[in-house]
């Protein structure tokens, strides 16, 4: 019985640019953090560095997943790019509160708010 | 009344393909134990930390050896014990950075940590490294004062 978690990539081309979502699925876990950390690092070697993460179907995360995400924001903000996380469900959505990631990370309730969002500038840190 | 005092263990070879099975052991647990949805939730959220913690940390790629998770119910609380026979590591010793300064050097380390401390009600450690690591960590079911 092993963890199951999927990142489904899809572009969105919108007026300021283009940027990806990645819709995450299923459990994000020590497991399958290395998973996405492939995923990220992939996006920005092909110099994509606008990323949403669409969590809607994503129903588990433990610290290695969030590692992920910290990992990486700041080479994407230093590219000029951001990674925002959006759609969370309440129980994964609780974990980044705990830790106090809405003050690191632009937190939007949609994938459309979170395209509308790379019209501003990053969330200092 | 006497209070009856129930253990449930589960061994699995270290390697995280195996926290799944944790979490489906622990989540029974908790709900056994009477608690709610976003307790039980909490509940495998520690131990999943405890255990990655071990199989990362403690183990590295010693995927021969094993992560023991006990269970211990009664009426006030539940009692998780993650054991394990690797290098152990001193708590004490993870520094409370701040997230900033965290994500300013692109680490994640300690978050784990940081996690099961939030979500449990008491959390303790007993490490003879090499022999046998114990974290404990406790939620008790029934709020004090209420």
């Amino acid at each position: 019985m092993a963890t199951s978690f999927t990142v489904q990539r899809d572009s969105l081309r919108e007026p300021s640019g283009e940027a990806i979502i990645l819709r995450l699925n299923g459990f994000l876990d020590a497991h399958t953090a290395p998973e996405f950390e492939k995923v990220i690092q992939h996006e920005l070697e092909a110099g994509h560095v606008r990323l949403i993460a669409d969590c809607g179907d994503l129903t588990y995360i433990s610290s290695a997943g969030l590692g992920v995400f910290m990992s990486f924001i700041e080479d994407i903000r230093a590219a000029g790019g951001d990674l925002k996380i959006c759609n969370l469900v309440p129980k994964v959505a609780q974990v980044f509160e705990i830790l106090g990631f809405d003050s690191i990370f632009d937190m939007l309730p949609t994938v459309d708010a979170a395209a509308d969002s790379f019209a501003g500038p990053p969330k200092e840190v | 009344m006497a209070s009856i005092e129930r253990t449930f263990s589960l061994q699995v070879p270290s390697n995280t393909e195996n926290l799944a099975m944790i979490r489906d052991f622990v989540n029974g647990i908790g709900t056994r134990a009477g608690l709610p949805a976003s307790e039980v939730a909490k509940l495998e959220l520690a131990v999943d930390e405890a255990c990655a913690n071990v199989i990362e940390h403690a183990y590295g790629p010693e995927v021969v050896k094993e992560v023991s998770v006990r269970a211990t119910l009664d009426d006030d609380t539940v009692q998780i014990d993650v054991v394990d026979t690797g290098k152990g590591f001193d708590p004490a010793a993870i520094s409370p950075q701040n997230l900033e300064q965290l994500v300013a050097e692109r680490k994640s380390g300690g978050l784990g940590m940081r996690l099961i401390k939030t979500l449990m009600d008491e959390v303790h450690y007993e490490m003879i490294p090499g022999q046998k690591n114990e974290l404990r960590m406790i939620k008790r079911l029934k709020k004090q004062g209420i």
